[in-house]
This record gives structure tokens, C-alpha cells and sequence, in this order.
């Protein structure tokens, strides 16, 4: 163990740090040590805190109460760019380097003005050669991997001699090897006394490279181990909570005819930051609300995509809606069969925020309502009455609060808007109703009124489908569980017979022993194909 | 210290409704001040370039004239920046358009049928349309920018305009000058009134932007068109097409803007020459913006910038000041009411920030 007794102080160390939204605590009294020549992992779920703690140490955002130390000095970081002064570095995990420039214009970008593009190359090479980050000074940006270029950023963080620096997600856009690599630089920082804080949920990982670990969740610190020492049991368990969720369970519905079934469908990834879909399978029956568990950015959205046909994929047989192969169907076919779907942006793709409640009716069901909204044949003239009246209807059915009539939906709150989009589908009597973080930003009391509806579709004999990255909602209204992690979907597993701890060891990508070794192997070749531009 | 541009939370109503008579408004005081810098005096500058060609019944024909092709062409503009497709090339479509209308009457000089007229203007609106094509094919196939694209593509009409008056097409007959025969009476588009030139034109564009108006207004395109336009994921997930939108909103803007080529051909000109158009085109831009996108306030947009080109040809006239005068005012009005409308979305803040301005420097 590296981390007790060779410094008098740690290097950082924080103290009741606190950051206030409102009234709403992102992180509420957080402690945190990291000593010399550490490798400190942050681990939580989605919205437990953790980007708002680093941002506070990098400077991005203000704390509200609290003291940050470097050595034993208490500090204040009030930008970016002092805490690149004071020896801390960041790498994000999306980045900020321009296509258009070279990897040593890039790097220069956040330098010294005065300092020589030729210098900056050379050292650029150099310190690229030291820590085992191959990088070509000349390339331009636009033509490198995904790896290639979080290597940049690491090399500009390098180059300002950190003493810290701050990793975020960063293996989330790496294939394996890139990671393997990324691991090697991380053991070398490490070696020279520089401290690293690793944020990730990829347990494995974690317990791989982190000498420590600070678990946060709901902006707490919920534990701090030394991750060898524990299971990937007990780190999850830090992770999601151990308080059992209130599962809510009316006596089974009695589970019909499959209405959906995908089957085998793999889908590479469309643009960098996508996650590829890795033969994901699944099936749902009426009367089913099958909820599918992840954190988010593991391939959600693009399994929406495939499943609601925006993205239409290349087998057509990939996809059956009620018997029928609908793989290469676009979304108004699909919709045709009885389909509905929410996706999880509100908008700028559920709705448009500048068109009203109506318009933004249309918007969903201008092709299965064309009978009920469109006049005149060939001409397709809007009944605009028709679609208002429906529009009201929905309102009062989701109880949408709203001014005015029609008002734009972007004047609606983040509920209202959720229960008026929600409502658009429900209005159909979908028999299959496919939902994206359905009450992602939501007011409980909303919340509550949506997850009712969906359990009830799935009563009146509807195939439901759900994926939420909140766990209590997944208990409350799920009957069977599958869990999706870097665009991979478990076995389905009934609502009662899954814990929240296996859950949480599915969503840290550690899945049952017999598909243990195999996965990682396919998981290889699945990114290999996916990054192969 | 930098400038920002800080959205503001609620934009005014009224001040949209405005901007437009604002930014005419605006244009006004900085033409006056334009006109005293120049020696003249602005009152009565103002007057004989805004306000007498209003006086004669021959040069409201005359604006009738300069206004068909812009609202024309602006009609089209509107439904594609409401696509949000930039269509900068409308000045090559009609010049397209106006070469191939004419290939009848070139090529069959003789041939003196009522069937020539409306051939003409169909010829002359497939050739705009196709000619859009190329950049909305560029667009789909290659996601090139259709900014860059359809505007190479006007000087490409134009320099092959040059190339048939001086050559294949010139008139035999016409002592080397280069442009075709006149065409017979047949190919030329009617006027409609005895008292003075304005043509068919006028008439074609009063329909084209009612019918457009309609279309955005009560049919499901334009629906679509305006989803598309403001949120293209929005408009996938509602089923709607981005590619075939690219072909719809260049194809129905190139049509229009072909016709309005032929329309100026057989109509205003009798036969085609090296230049056919003082950039109807590109000033149909401003005429489009000025009529904040609405085919019916573009009708409106559209005799007023047609007045500042009648106002330029005045004042040459009787000012002795550059017809460059009238390219002075479109400028202007294009920047003040894109600048009333930035301003009514935005507020500008300066910021002065010694920590920021330092992380620049470190």
C-alpha cells in the first residue's frame, strides 16, 4: 500500500465541500483525501455528484461552503486556469480540440502564446515518448482515433506538470486496447508521485488501478475503501444504496403473446461519442413492463433509435413488431403496427419548443392520425381543430398544467411537457409503447402520474418497454429487468428475483460468470468493428 | 474584454412585429446621412429616390416589373431558409431558367404557336430546378455546404450566359452584337395593362406567394418544413425526410426562381444578352429576410427593395450620384434588419474579466 505514511499531508485534501443548486444539494459535505502517488478512484451512479466535485476542483464552478488544501495550504480555485497553476489537470470526457488543426496547434492553444509552435512540437513528442503515449505533433486532429485523441489531452494536461490530475470516464470512448495503454500511462504518472482521480463505474477497472476509492451517491460520500480489499459486490452495494426499494407489484398480469422481439441486433456506432450495440436480444409480451436498467451513455439512446426506427437497421428480421419483421421500417411504419414511442430528450426531438401543444401533437402522429387530422387527400390540409380538441384531451387526461389554450411547448415545465408527450402516445392506445428515461428531470408528483400510466397500459394489455437509469422507478413499475452496460443487454431477469446489488454489478459491466471471459473477447472485436473507420 | 450576446429570457412581441418598419426606418436616417456626406441635400435626395418613382403611372409599372422576379424568387427563398436549407444561388437558377426557356424561341424562330408561351415557362422552371439539383444533390450525397455550392454555381450560369449570347446563339443579323434575335410575338409574356409594360410576371408572383402561404400556413409540408427547419431530430422523429426536404425546398426554389428568369426574358427584355438581371437573385435574400420569411410580407418586402432599385436609376438621373447607390441601400436594409432581429433575441453584455483574460494568457 502506497498511499499511508509517506507524506506528513495528503495532496488534496477537502473538506466539507458543498454545492448548492437552489435548494438542491449536488454534493453535500464531501471529504476527500488523496495522497502522493495515488490513484483515487470517484465512483456513483449517474447525478451522484460526481462531475460537480470535480468541476468544483478544476475550478469550472464555485462551491457554496467547504475548504479545498494542496498540501496542507488551503486554496481557492476560482478558474480553470488557476488550477492548472496550482498543478491540477483535467481531462474531459468529451473533448475540446479542433478537427481542423494539428495535435501541436491544439496543445498550443492552451499554452504560453509566446511560446514556439516548434518547441511545443518537440516537447509534444517528447513527453508523448516518455509516458508511452505514441502521438504524431503533425496530424491533424480530424484524422485520429477517439484514442488518439483523448492522448492529446492527456499530453496537454502533462505538459503543465500536474501534480493531480482528473480523469473523467475516461476509458467510457476507448476500445480494450486503448484502455490497456491508458492503464500503462496511468501506473507510470503514478510512479513519478503524481496523484490521479479516476472517475469511472466500470468496477473491474477500478479495482484494477485505484490504490483508493470514495463512493458518492445522492452527493454523499457513501464510503471510502481500498477497492482491492473489496468485492464488486460490496462496491456496488456503496454504489446504488443498500435501503431496499418499495417494489410495488399488483399480482402479475397475466403476460400475453410476444409483441416485440429483438433479436441478435448489433449496430455500430454512428458517430464518435455513440456507444455500438453488441447483439442485444429481448423480448416483451402483453401485459409486460420490461425495464431496461444501465447508466447512462452505455447505448440507451441508441437502442432507442434502432427500436423506434429512426435509425432503421440493415436486418429486417433484427426487429418484429406483432409478428411482423419491421428491422428496416422507418418510425410511421412502425407506428402504423400500434407502436409509440418517447424518447428521452424533451427537446428538440419529443417536441419542438417553439411550436404549440397542437403543432407539437402533429408532430407524433401526423402519418397514424392522417385520417383523424388531415383533410383534402393529396393536399394534406391540417384540420387544426381536430388536433386542438385532441390536444385538450390529452391535457386533461395527463393533467398537463399549462397557460393558455396552446401555449409553445417550451413554455411548459420539464413535467408537464413529460406528461403532455407521455399522454401524445397513451391518446393512441399503443400496443407497444417504448419509453427513454421517462421521467428523467421530472416533479415527483409528475413522476408518479406518469409511472401509473405506464403500469396501467401494461394492465389494459400492452408490451411496455422502459429504460430509466433510476432504480426506485425500475422497482416501483417493472415486471422483468434486463440491464444494458457498454451497449451489451443482460438476461432478462423477473422484478422480484433481482437485488439491487446484482443490478448494480450488471450496470458495472460485470456480468454472470458464464459469460464472463467469453464477453470481454466479443466486447474486443464488437469495438474493433465499431472503430475501424 | 469581449462582447457577448446573452439571450434575453423573454423576446417582445411588438418589437418583432416593428423591426422590419425599424430597420426601414434605420435605413432612412443612415441614407440621409450617406446623401450629406455626399454633397446633396438628404431631404430632397430621399425624396426623388423613395418617393417620386411612386408618382407616375409608367414607373409603377416599372416597379410592378422589378418587384415579379424578386418576390418570385423570395417566395421560394422563405420556404427553403425555413427548411433551413441556404439556397444562395437563386441568381444562377434564374439565369438557368432564363436560358432554357428561351432555347424554343432561339432555336425556332419561326415557329409561331400560343403553344410556345407556356412551354417556355414550364422549360424555364425545369432548367432553375435542376440546376438547384446540383447543389441539393451535392447536399445528400456528399453533405457539402449548400451555402458554397450554389453560389459557385451562379457564376457558372452567368459566364456560360456570356459564352451562348457571344457565341451559338448570337443573332447573325444583329451587327455582332452579342444577343440573340428578338423573339416573336408569341414568346413574348402579355401585359396586362394598356398603360404601361408590366407583364405576366407580377401576376405569376402574387400566386406563387399566395399559394406558398397556403401551403405553410394549412398543409402538412409546411408543417414540415418548419419542424425540419427548427429541429431536424424532432423532424425524424416524427417521420419526416431531412433529404427529401433538401430536394423539395431547392427544387421548388430553383422552379421559381427559372420562372422568374423567363418571365424577365420574354417579358421586360425580348430576347437574351449577356446580363438578363441587376442580382434579382441575391437581393431576393433581403427581400425574403425583410419579409420576415412570410410569402405575404415578402409581397410587401418585395416592392420595396424593387423601389430602391427604380430610386437608384432616379437618382443617377437627377442626382448625378453611382446607381451603386441602390446596392448601398439593400446593404443597409439587409444589415439593420438582421441587426433589429439579433437585437430583440439578444442583448449584448461586455464583460470585463481579469480572471478569465488571464487564463487566456497563461
Amino acid at each position: 500500500m502506497t498511499f499511508e505514511g509517506v507524506e506528513a499531508s495528503p495532496l488534496l485534501s477537502v473538506r466539507g465541500l458543498t454545492k448548492l443548486f437552489g435548494s438542491f444539494a449536488a454534493c453535500d459535505t464531501i471529504d476527500l483525501d488523496i495522497g502522493h502517488g495515488e490513484i483515487h478512484a470517484l465512483l456513483g451512479e449517474n447525478g451522484a455528484g460526481k462531475s460537480t466535485l470535480v468541476k468544483m476542483l478544476f475550478g469550472v464552478l464555485q462551491p457554496s461552503s467547504g475548504t479545498v488544501s494542496l498540501e496542507g495550504k488551503p486554496v481557492v480555485i476560482p478558474s480553470p486556469g488557476e488550477a492548472r497553476r496550482l498543478g491540477i489537470g483535467m481531462v474531459f470526457q468529451h473533448f475540446s480540440l479542433f478537427e481542423a488543426l494539428t495535435v501541436a496547434e491544439n496543445i498550443a492553444l492552451s499554452l504560453d502564446p509566446r511560446t514556439p509552435l516548434a518547441k511545443i512540437a518537440e516537447e509534444t513528442a517528447s513527453v508523448s515518448r516518455a509516458y508511452g503515449l505514441p502521438l504524431d505533433p503533425s496530424a491533424h486532429v480530424a484524422d485520429l482515433s477517439v484514442g488518439e485523441r483523448q492522448r492529446i489531452e492527456i499530453v496537454r494536461a502533462l505538459l503543465q506538470n500536474p501534480k493531480l490530475i482528473i480523469l473523467d470516464e475516461p476509458t467510457s470512448v476507448l476500445t480494450p486496447q486503448e484502455a490497456e495503454r491508458l492503464f500503462e500511462t496511468l501506473m507510470r504518472l503514478k510512479a513519478e508521485g503524481r496523484s490521479v482521480l479516476y472517475i469511472s463505474h466500470r468496477l473491474e477497472e477500478v479495482q484494477r488501478i485505484c490504490d483508493r476509492a470514495t463512493v458518492l451517491r445522492h452527493g454523499k460520500v457513501t464510503g471510502a475503501c481500498d477497492p482491492r480489499q473489496e468485492t464488486p459486490a460490496s462496491l456496488a452495494r456503496m454504489m446504488v444504496g443498500t435501503e431496499v426499494a418499495e417494489v410495488k407489484r399488483d399480482s402479475a398480469n397475466a403476460l400475453g403473446d410476444v409483441l416485440l422481439q429483438v433479436n441478435k441486433v448489433s449496430v455500430a456506432s454512428r458517430t464518435p461519442f455513440a456507444v455500438a450495440l453488441k447483439d442485444i436480444s429481448l423480448k416483451v409480451r402483453a401485459g409486460e413492463v420490461l425495464a431496461i436498467a444501465g447508466i447512462a451513455g452505455n447505448g440507451q439512446s441508441e437502442l432507442f433509435d434502432a427500436i423506434s426506427g429512426e435509425y432503421p437497421i440493415a436486418d429486417n428480421d433484427g426487429i418484429v413488431l406483432r409478428g411482423k419483421p419491421v428491422g428496416r421500417l422507418r418510425i410511421n411504419g412502425r407506428r402504423l403496427l400500434g407502436a409509440g414511442f418517447v424518447p428521452e430528450e424533451r427537446h428538440g426531438h419529443a417536441a419542438v419548443s417553439a411550436l404549440s401543444l397542437s403543432d407539437n401533437l402533429l408532430l407524433a402522429r401526423s402519418r397514424s392520425d392522417k385520417k383523424a387530422f388531415l383533410a383534402g387527400g393529396p393536399l394534406a390540409i391540417v384540420k387544426r381543430d381536430a388536433i386542438l380538441s385532441a390536444a385538450r384531451r390529452i391535457c386533461s387526461m395527463m393533467d398537463v398544467r399549462k397557460s393558455g389554450d396552446d401555449p409553445t411547448a417550451g413554455s411548459l415545465s420539464g413535467g408537464n411537457l413529460q406528461k403532455f408527450i407521455v399522454g401524445r402516445e397513451l391518446d393512441r392506445q399503443p400496443s407497444v409503447l417504448v419509453v427513454n428515461q421517462p421521467t428523467w428531470g421530472v416533479d415527483a408528483g409528475a413522476a408518479s402520474r406518469i409511472r401509473q400510466a405506464l403500469v396501467d397500459l401494461a394492465k389494459a394489455g400492452s408490451a411496455v418497454i422502459v429504460i430509466s437509469q433510476d432504480l426506485d422507478e425500475i422497482f416501483e413499475i417493472a415486471t422483468t429487468i434486463a440491464v444494458i452496460s457498454d451497449g451489451r443487454l443482460s438476461e432478462p431477469y423477473p422484478a422480484g428475483e433481482l437485488t439491487l446489488e446484482q443490478i448494480g454489478l450488471l450496470m458495472g459491466g460485470i456480468h454472470d460468470s458464464h459469460s464472463g471471459e467469453k464477453s470481454s473477447g466479443e466486447d474486443r472485436a464488437g469495438m474493433e468493428a465499431a472503430h475501424a473507420h | 474584454m469581449r462582447i457577448e450576446l446573452q439571450k434575453r429570457a423573454n423576446t417582445s412581441v411588438l418589437f418583432s412585429i416593428l423591426s422590419p418598419l425599424l430597420a426601414l426606418a434605420l435605413t432612412l436616417i443612415a441614407g440621409a446621412i450617406m446623401f450629406g456626406l455626399l454633397g446633396k441635400s438628404p431631404l430632397n435626395s430621399l425624396y426623388i429616390y423613395f418617393v417620386e418613382p411612386l408618382l407616375d403611372v409608367w414607373s409603377l409599372h416599372e416597379l410592378a416589373i422589378k418587384a415579379a422576379p424578386l418576390i418570385l424568387i423570395a417566395v421560394g427563398l422563405s420556404v427553403c431558409f425555413r427548411s433551413n436549407n441556404w439556397n444562395i444561388g437563386a441568381e444562377g437558377q434564374f439565369t438557368i431558367g432564363a436560358i432554357t426557356g428561351s432555347i424554343l424561341p432561339v432555336l425556332n424562330p419561326e415557329w409561331h404557336s400560343p403553344l410556345i408561351l407556356p412551354l417556355m415557362l414550364v422549360m424555364g422552371m425545369i432548367g432553375g430546378a435542376l440546376y438547384a439539383g446540383i447543389p441539393a444533390l451535392l447536399k445528400t450525397r456528399f453533405n457539402t455546404n449548400e451555402i458554397l455550392t450554389s453560389l459557385m454555381l451562379v457564376y457558372i450560369a452567368q459566364l456560360f450566359l456570356d459564352w451562348l449570347v457571344r457565341g451559338p446563339w448570337r443573332d447573325p443579323q444583329g451587327y455582332n452584337f452579342p444577343q440573340t434575335k428578338s423573339f416573336q410575338p408569341e414568346a413574348v409574356l402579355p401585359e396586362i395593362l394598356d398603360s404601361g409594360r408590366a407583364h405576366l410576371g407580377i401576376v405569376f408572383a402574387l400566386i406563387a406567394a399566395l399559394a406558398l402561404w397556403f401551403m405553410m400556413r394549412f398543409m402538412l409540408k409546411g408543417f414540415q418544413v418548419s419542424v425540419l427547419g427548427q429541429s431536424e431530430r424532432a423532424g425524424r422523429f416524427a417521420g419526416f425526410s431531412a433529404t427529401k426536404m433538401v430536394w423539395f425546398s431547392m427544387l421548388l426554389s430553383g422552379a421559381l426562381a427559372g420562372l422568374a428568369g423567363i418571365s424577365e426574358v420574354s417579358g421586360s427584355i425580348g430576347h437574351v444578352q449577356p446580363v438578363i438581371s441587376p442580382g434579382y437573385g441575391f437581393t431576393a435574400i433581403i427581400v425574403a429576410f425583410l419579409g420576415r420569411l412570410n410569402p405575404l410580407g415578402i409581397i410587401a418586402s418585395g416592392f420595396v427593395l424593387a423601389l430602391t432599385y427604380l430610386g437608384g436609376e432616379a437618382a443617377q438621373l437627377s442626382l448625378g450620384i453611382s446607381d451603386k447607390v441602390s446596392r448601398v441601400f439593400q446593404g443597409l436594409i439587409l444589415f439593420f434588419v438582421l441587426s433589429c432581429d439579433t437585437l430583440i433575441h439578444y442583448r449584448i453584455r461586455l464583460i470585463f474579466n481579469p480572471s478569465s483574460a488571464q487564463e487566456g494568457k497563461s
